[in-house]
């Protein structure tokens, strides 16, 4: 579903339940890589952790076919037929980087035109038949990639997978739903125009990549999205959506000769290779302190240092690094000293951020303005004390049972996660054995190598913005 | 945590009579449900392709419950349980589960408080140990609260002072409500939160902390046999509490009016209104009235294809975003909710008048089989989509038997959804959606104040 169609300003939320902060349980394979990594839907638990408490079963639990059609498209395929339903994820690589300047917006805007009309089906006749078939279609833009899927049912396959084939192949770009879903998105950045915190990510992204295309908002601007065409998306459709640049995952109720043929249906009609726009790689432009003067009761404060890289070599030392020091739920050390000792906020937490052309640590939290001077030297004290000395060998043995036992019930509790993250297996070439190796990997970390990550990533003067009531001198 | 929306709850709802299958064990994915001696109520919803486990403790108290003048109570005693127990120190229990790759939470809402943890099924007793130790032994010392207030009311600054529609919605609820504790927010308010103390929590955690008054759910890779063992163990050995009287809260007078509260806000630019109306929920409905209450808020405003959507969006080209819900599954009456916001030149009441025209066409043509037919199969479509997710099969089962129900209301609800004839929507309409006995709030600009 296009979520933009959904929350509108004023869409009213459902009666509230309060909690302590949700588990920030993304997955170290393409976290935070914007919405592709959100779809966490339905469910399928066939797989889960057997093969982390049983490894002999690993083989057979976590049974990733390699599947290539004759066309040769390539799709990392979970077989599982203990419930009707087949979930398909694929992404182009691309996204919102490959947005031309002045059309700022232009993928935003062409993820929620593919169920408006493909083929000789208009938008009206198009939805008919996507309801009709029982399936759930949806597409979104991230940074480097253009992401789409689909759940259906096994029995009404067919009717599925030719609606997602128009849709992926010939989407119809007609002015009138352009027009439309233009005005939602138009409506959309007009109503947040004047949100404090919408106002400060602007800045924010700004101030940290420059110039480079990830400053720029993946929705765009008023004036952006008035001037994209029907012959814009076509050409962005053509270049971006070919084959070179697909990754695709599917898991359920199909096998994999079915599966080939599907592929080439779905797929087999795209150009072969994609025309895409070199992005380059950027640093993130840390020392400077940014502050968003606004009355609010509550100050938000946002620390961005340096990340790591997927493919480093110190890629899970920084990983375990960033649970001990923010990642985990209720147990890590900014959890403890913010809010569990001082009651200062509700929620603190330390993520890795991992684009493709970009990476950083992010701390964020938010605190009762007339002691955000406070927090804020709270969470640098905890930071230059990590930086300094690392985490204790008790705490990197707590953290690396928690990262080995919970990535399948963090990544792998549906048909649609685990979809979603063989994609980004894919995308980060982990491999198909990934996920047994991977135990190891984290295992083999030692307390030297996480004490460097600590050092290498928390010793630069961060970026740092306030949004909020002038901040006090501390 | 947030609950999920009404609709899927429901649809979840009735997977129950789907999860059976040849894929499962001995006990065919039956669900089991028993009771300890000590009057803990028991769900055990067997779900064999993984070897995870669901563990939740509903109890039976939510803010609809709290004394007057105490608001916050229900929510800030959620947070006090993973204080420290005569047994275990601060952080111990989050830590055991982090040991093992888990994860855990909980939630406060009007009619119930939940804990829970996901872990494998060897882990299951520990989780249970754990659990029924802090059903009792909690240590709350002065220093303890002081902190945890301080986080509460964090908490509320950031999830509603901070946000215009919240704050819109928390007075929208209080307007609505003139008499039932609906009316109060789950978070409370913040003068009455600020005083809660020692004392009260005390008293709230004697009165309502007890076997009797809880319902454990486990769903997952379990044996419900094994699971009673389990129980019997663990919960078993916590003392029965008094027996506390019936839920029996104060309920709506009759609404005479239309009533409208307004918030106008620097930060907002584009205005937006929602208005709602008290209708029975499925605990105090009539037979059928709250499944046919579902299918008309799936039919008015569930979706793309719902004919809110399909007028105000995609035909006249007046609103951004519009739809509407019915949040069923309350202990006492519930609230009905349409909601929409003007795009382009249009205004907020050309969208507000739509969204009434919508209304009096179902109030006065009722709907079409085939769109009663589509909004059924929908519902049937999410059951299967949603067949395997354990943690929502333990989340409907746990709402449901908090408010008023029972395992086999469960069960039977699909039957009964498919039961709903078009003349019985056209009736619920007519019967409950009255502008003129309704609530509305609007969300507007700074400049639009005064209009």
């Amino acid at each position: 579903m296009k979520d933009r169609r959904r929350r509108q300003a004023g869409t009213p939320l459902i009666r509230p339940s309060f909690a302590r902060p949700p588990s920030p349980t993304r997955g170290e394979g393409g976290a935070w890589r914007g919405e592709g990594k959100a779809l966490r839907a339905s469910a399928t638990l066939f797989l889960s952790i057997l093969f982390l408490v049983l490894p002999a079963l690993a083989a057979r639990a976590m049974d990733i076919q390699q599947v290539t059609s004759s066309k040769g498209i390539n799709a990392w395929l979970v077989e599982d037929h203990s419930i009707p339903i087949i979930a398909i994820r694929f992404v182009f690589d691309g996204g919102s980087t490959q947005d031309p300047a002045g059309r700022e917006g232009l993928v935003n805007l062409m993820t929620g035109l593919f169920d408006e009309g493909a083929g000789d089906l208009d938008s009206e006749a198009f939805q008919t038949r996507l309801d009709d078939a029982g399936a759930e279609m949806g597409f979104d833009a991230a940074r480097d990639g253009t992401y789409g899927s689909m759940r259906m049912l096994a029995d009404q396959k067919d009717a599925a997978f030719d609606l997602l084939r128009l849709a992926v192949t010939s989407p119809r770009f007609d002015q009138a739903p352009i027009d439309r879903i233009r005005s939602q998105i138009l409506s959309g950045i007009i109503a947040s125009e004047r949100d404090p915190n919408t106002v400060a990510q602007t800045k924010w992204l700004r101030a940290i990549y420059g110039d480079h295309p990830y400053s720029r908002p993946d929705q765009g601007t008023k004036d952006s999205i008035a001037t994209i065409t029907a012959a814009d998306l076509a050409a962005f459709h053509k270049a971006n959506f070919a084959r070179n640049g697909l990754h695709v995952a599917v898991v359920g109720d199909i096998d994999a000769a079915t599966l080939k043929q599907k592929l080439d249906d779905v797929f087999g009609g795209l150009p072969e290779k994609q025309l895409l726009q070199p992005v380059a790689d950027t640093e993130l432009k840390l020392g400077q302190q940014l502050e968003v003067d606004y009355d609010l009761p509550q100050t938000s404060l946002q620390f961005a240092y340096p990340g790591v890289k997927r493919d480093a070599p110190d890629f899970f030392a920084a990983v375990l690094m960033n649970q001990i020091l923010g990642g985990g739920t209720f147990t890590s050390r900014l959890y403890d000293e913010v809010r569990e000792k001082r009651g200062l906020a509700y929620s603190v937490d330390s993520n890795l951020v991992d684009h493709q052309h970009s990476n950083a640590l992010i701390i964020t939290t938010a605190t009762r303005s007339d002691r955000a001077a406070e927090t804020l030297g709270i969470v640098k004290d905890v930071v230059k004390k990590m930086a300094g000395e690392g985490p204790t060998e008790a705490e990197l043995d707590a953290t690396k049972k928690y990262m080995v036992g919970a990535y399948a019930i963090s990544n792998l509790d549906s048909s649609s996660a685990i979809a979603s993250t063989l994609v980004e297996l894919q995308l980060d070439n982990l491999g198909i054995d990934y996920m047994q190796r991977r135990a190891a990997l984290i295992n083999g970390v030692t307390l030297d190598q996480v004490k460097a990550a600590a050092k290498k990533l928390l010793t630069p003067e961060p970026a740092i913005m306030s949004i909020g009531p002038k901040l006090e001198a501390k | 945590m947030t609950l999920h929306t009404e609709w899927l709850r429901r649809a979840l709802l009735a997977t129950a009579l789907t999860m059976a299958g040849p894929a499962l064990a001995a006990d065919d994915g039956k669900v089991a449900n028993f009771l300890l001696d000590n009057g803990m109520e028991v769900v055990v919803i067997p779900d064999h392709r993984a070897p995870i486990v669901t563990h939740m403790v509903w109890y039976k108290i939510g803010s609809a419950d709290e004394p007057a003048g105490k608001s916050g109570i229900a929510h800030f005693f959620e947070h006090l349980m993973f204080k420290a127990t005569t047994n275990h120190a601060a952080g111990e229990f989050d830590r055991a589960i982090s040991d093992i790759g888990g994860s855990n939470n909980a939630f406060t809402s009007y009619d119930y408080t939940a804990f829970h943890e996901t872990v494998t099924p060897s882990a299951l007793e520990l989780m249970m140990s754990f659990e029924a130790d802090r059903m009792r032994n909690l240590i709350l010392t002065d220093e303890v609260i002081k902190t945890e207030r301080d986080v509460i009311l964090e908490e509320r600054r950031s999830r509603i002072d901070s946000n215009p529609e919240a704050v819109l919605d928390e007075e929208v609820d209080a307007t609505l409500w003139q008499n039932q504790p609906y009316r109060i927010p789950v978070i409370g308010w913040m003068q009455e939160m600020e005083q809660l103390n020692r004392t009260d929590a005390v008293a709230f955690y004697d009165k309502y902390y007890r076997p009797n008054n809880a319902v454990l759910i486990v769903a997952g890779d379990v044996d419900p046999d094994i699971v009673k063992t389990l129980a019997e163990r663990t919960y078993g050995k916590v003392a029965r509490g008094p027996d506390l009287p019936p839920r029996i809260r104060p309920v709506e007078p009759e609404q005479n009016t239309r009533r409208t509260v307004t918030l106008t806000d620097a930060r907002v630019s584009v205005p937006s209104f929602s208005t709602q109306w008290v209708v029975p929920s499925y605990h105090t409905a009539k037979p059928g009235e709250a499944e046919a209450l579902d299918l008309l808020g799936e039919i008015l405003g569930g979706g793309t294809r719902s004919r809110l959507y399909q007028q105000l969006v995609v035909k006249q080209g007046i609103a951004s975003g519009t739809g509407a819900f019915f949040q069923g599954t309350m202990l006492d009456a519930t609230n009905f909710t349409v909601y929409g916001a003007p795009r382009g030149d249009a205004k907020l009441s050309d969208v507000e008048a739509a969204v009434d025209a919508e209304i009096a066409r179902i109030v006065k043509d009722g709907v079409t089989a085939d769109e009663l037919e589509k909004a059924k199969a929908r519902y049937i479509r999410a059951l299967i989509f949603a067949r395997d997710k354990q943690d929502e099969m333990a989340n409907l089962y746990g709402a449901e038997l908090a408010t008023g129900g029972n395992v086999r209301d469960v069960e039977e609800w699909p039957d009964r959804i498919r039961k709903v004839t078009a003349d019985e929507i056209k009736a619920v309409a007519a019967r409950y959606l009255l502008l003129d006995r309704s609530t509305t709030g609007y969300l507007l600009p700074q400049q639009q104040a005064g209009n």
